[in-house]
């Protein structure tokens, strides 16, 4: 299956400002009984977002200035805790498709990748000029440009980071290694008939 | 030259290099539950794959079954749809399920040592991130996600890129009170929760050196809390004598063998690290969370951080957000906060050695007035022999509920949860925001000997205190 070739994200974007993040607090692990991942986009920040009964709750994601963005502004550490792709998958049902953080946690970072929704980090100064232009005027287009590795918005730049292999993997159209691994499951096979343990 | 575990195994596993620079890493054994895996079983379906090798896969339920009921249909029709959907694709797919039926089940990191299916030099993958639990054999051991199940499924491998290793020395001796669960919350607390991203961790030291197999699995267990995607410990007497006669190790002459081979799978003495940390095992202290991750830990004896004395923007941003969140009141003792629950039991410390260990001190106590406590066996076979040994009366009589294994009120996926802000002394990993259960509900993280002190006290204690310890 031949994958598209990520090179760069345009959209609107919101800040959903805050370090360490976590995967309980993008999708609480209530919403994980399904046996499908359609559907995830509604409950993302369920719990920040919504009272008990329902009623929304104060937050970046709830403001109809911010409905349609598709680029999520955060701080240090997001998306740590649970290895969940149930996180990942609710932001991209949701609209988003791509994150900007200062970082990121490991297994997020990974599945994310998986799912063609590219993770880059910036500065935090560099994140708060890019949020106070969305704030300023939330129809700003904010443009990620993972060839020349920096984001632009409102008449700005700033340079941004991304984990070469997952940079690679999205630029190149196999950001899902499926194929791949196929290929090599005769070389995998091989080593595998060398280990004592894996012998059926 | 000499090499760490880490690199040994790795390369011993290493199938290729992919176009991205990534490794196509071979997966010697995959664990799978019930929550993780329906999606990936999906996507196989969909493009028509076949699991590549089936007797590498082992499944079990966990997450969600409930703990209070143990034949089905379960009251929560998901849950049983769920349970029925993993048993459906076990039976399609050739893999062995551990389902309730089999005497077998229970949580998976607890389920994989316990069959000694968990063995040194090995990797291991499952769609959970506490997998680095089974580092404590000398396993590298990941934490994945749904479409890397899948991966795993179809192909027995994962692409992954290569983690750096930090070795973590623990020396001296813990002091009276201290447990595993102590050492990691500290080197969580010192390391921070992103400390560890981009490392697999090595703990060693005299400490690890005398602890059993279950403690080390504690620590390891929460690798992930500081940000290591996987840590272990190097193999040694202790984890052959654990492993000695289990179901899936090996026997006879294969046995000795086995051992050779995991002997040299262990850091050679003069490999290089990328970092070191060493810490003395006397500076450690009976530690509890007071905030909403797993590194905001003080020792029982300190107090709830002030925001105004926080030595950065950040931090005082994070101690105010906590705060607010626990309803905790800053410069306050920690100790003497009221608790509304107790949980024993999870991934991090649902096994044997847990149980006993509480229940030498709570023999004659009693759970105090208006509060809830549960213990959870993290499988039946520790449900099994806490009932031989009668620890499960113990627990009974002293007013806990005993329940059926699972995870529980870890994560509250099944009917064990925390309601409103109720506040809960809890021997599991991770304090998040509404993590069991209640989008209010608090989590003070802690050892379960330190649970049984909440539970018995009402309120957060000093379990040295509590029990005239001595303890260990």
């Amino acid at each position: 299956m031949a994958l598209d070739k990520i090179t760069r994200v345009a959209g609107r974007a919101v800040n959903v400002p805050g370090n360490d993040i976590d995967t309980d607090r993008i999708i609480p692990a209530r919403f994980m009984k399904c046996v499908t991942f359609d559907g995830l986009g509604e409950f993302l920040f369920y719990d920040v977002r919504r009272n008990a009964d329902g009623s929304e709750k104060p937050h970046p994601l709830n403001e109809a200035r911010f409905k349609g963005a598709s680029i999520l502004l955060s701080g240090m550490n997001f998306g740590c805790g649970s290895s969940r792709e149930h996180a990942p998958q609710a932001l991209q049902k949701h609209g988003i498709r791509a994150v900007i953080a200062e970082g990121f946690a490991e297994i997020f970072l990974g599945n994310s990748t998986t799912l063609g929704m590219p993770c880059v980090t910036a500065s935090r100064e560099d994140i708060a000029r890019i949020a106070a232009a969305v704030d300023a005027d939330p129809n700003a287009e904010v443009v990620i440009d993972l060839v020349g590795k920096k984001v632009t918005f409102a008449g700005q730049s700033a340079a941004i980071a991304i984990r070469e292999s997952a940079r690679d993997a999205l630029v190149n159209g196999r950001w899902d290694p499926i194929g791949e691994l196929i290929d090599g499951a005769p070389a995998a096979t091989k080593v595998a008939s060398g280990l004592q343990y894996m012998s059926a | 030259m000499p090499k760490t575990l880490f690199e040994k195994v790795w390369d011993a596993h290493s199938v290729r290099t992919l176009a991205n620079g990534q490794t196509q890493l071979l997966v010697g054994t995959h664990l799978i539950h019930e929550v993780t895996s329906p999606q990936a079983f999906g996507m196989m379906r969909d493009l028509g794959l076949k699991v590549a090798m089936p007797h590498r896969t082992f499944a079990t339920v966990d997450h969600i079954v409930p703990t209070d009921q143990v034949s089905e249909p379960y009251a929560d029709p998901l849950a049983d749809a769920m349970i029925k959907e993993l048993r459906r694709s076990c039976k399609e797919f050739g893999i062995t399920f551990f389902d309730r039926s089999t005497g077998k089940q229970g949580i998976v990191h607890i389920v994989g040592p316990e069959q000694g299916i968990t063995q040194p030099g090995t990797t291991i993958a499952c769609g959970d991130s506490h997998t680095s639990t089974h580092g404590a054999f000398g396993a590298i051991a990941f934490g994945i996600g749904t479409t890397q199940i899948r991966d795993v499924l179809a192909t027995q491998t994962m692409a992954l890129g290569r983690l750096k290793v930090r070795r973590i020395e623990v020396n001296g001796k813990l002091k009276p009170g201290v447990y595993a669960k102590d050492v990691i919350l500290h080197i969580i607390a010192s390391l921070g929760v992103n400390g560890g991203t981009g490392y697999a961790y090595e703990y060693a030291g005299e400490v690890f050196d005398r602890f059993s197999m279950e403690e080390r699995m504690t620590v390891c267990n929460m690798s992930i809390e500081g940000g290591a995607r996987a840590g272990y410990v190097n193999p040694d007497e202790t984890t052959f004598s654990y492993l000695k006669g289990r179901p899936y190790s090996p026997k006879g002459a294969a046995w000795d063998a086995a051992v050779e081979r995991w002997r040299a799978v262990a850091s050679d003495p003069g490999c290089t690290y990328d970092d070191v940390v060493r810490i003395d095992g006397a500076d450690i202290a009976p530690t509890v969370t007071w905030g909403i991750n797993p590194g905001q830990g003080v020792p029982i004896t300190g107090t709830i951080p002030d925001p105004t004395k926080a030595a950065t923007a950040d931090e005082r941003s994070s101690i105010e957000e906590a705060l607010a969140y626990m309803k905790l009141k800053p410069g306050a003792p920690i100790k003497g906060t009221r608790i509304d629950v107790a949980f024993l039991g999870s991934c991090t410390n649902g096994r044997l050695s847990d149980f006993q260990e509480v229940a030498r001190f709570i023999k004659g106590k009693r759970v105090a007035p208006g509060v809830k406590a549960i213990a959870v066996p993290g499988s039946q076979g520790v449900g099994l022999i806490c009932a031989e040994l009668g620890i499960d009366k113990v627990f009974r009589d002293a007013g806990f509920e005993w329940r059926a294994a699972g995870c529980s009120m870890c994560l509250a996926m099944n009917p064990d949860k925390l309601i409103g802000d109720q506040l809960c002394a809890s021997s599991s990993n991770r304090n998040f925001k509404g993590r069991q259960g209640s989008p209010t509900g608090r989590t003070i993280l802690m050892s379960p000997i330190m649970v049984a002190a909440a539970a018995i006290t009402g309120s957060v204690a000093d379990a040295r205190e509590v029990f005239g310890v001595s303890a260990n």
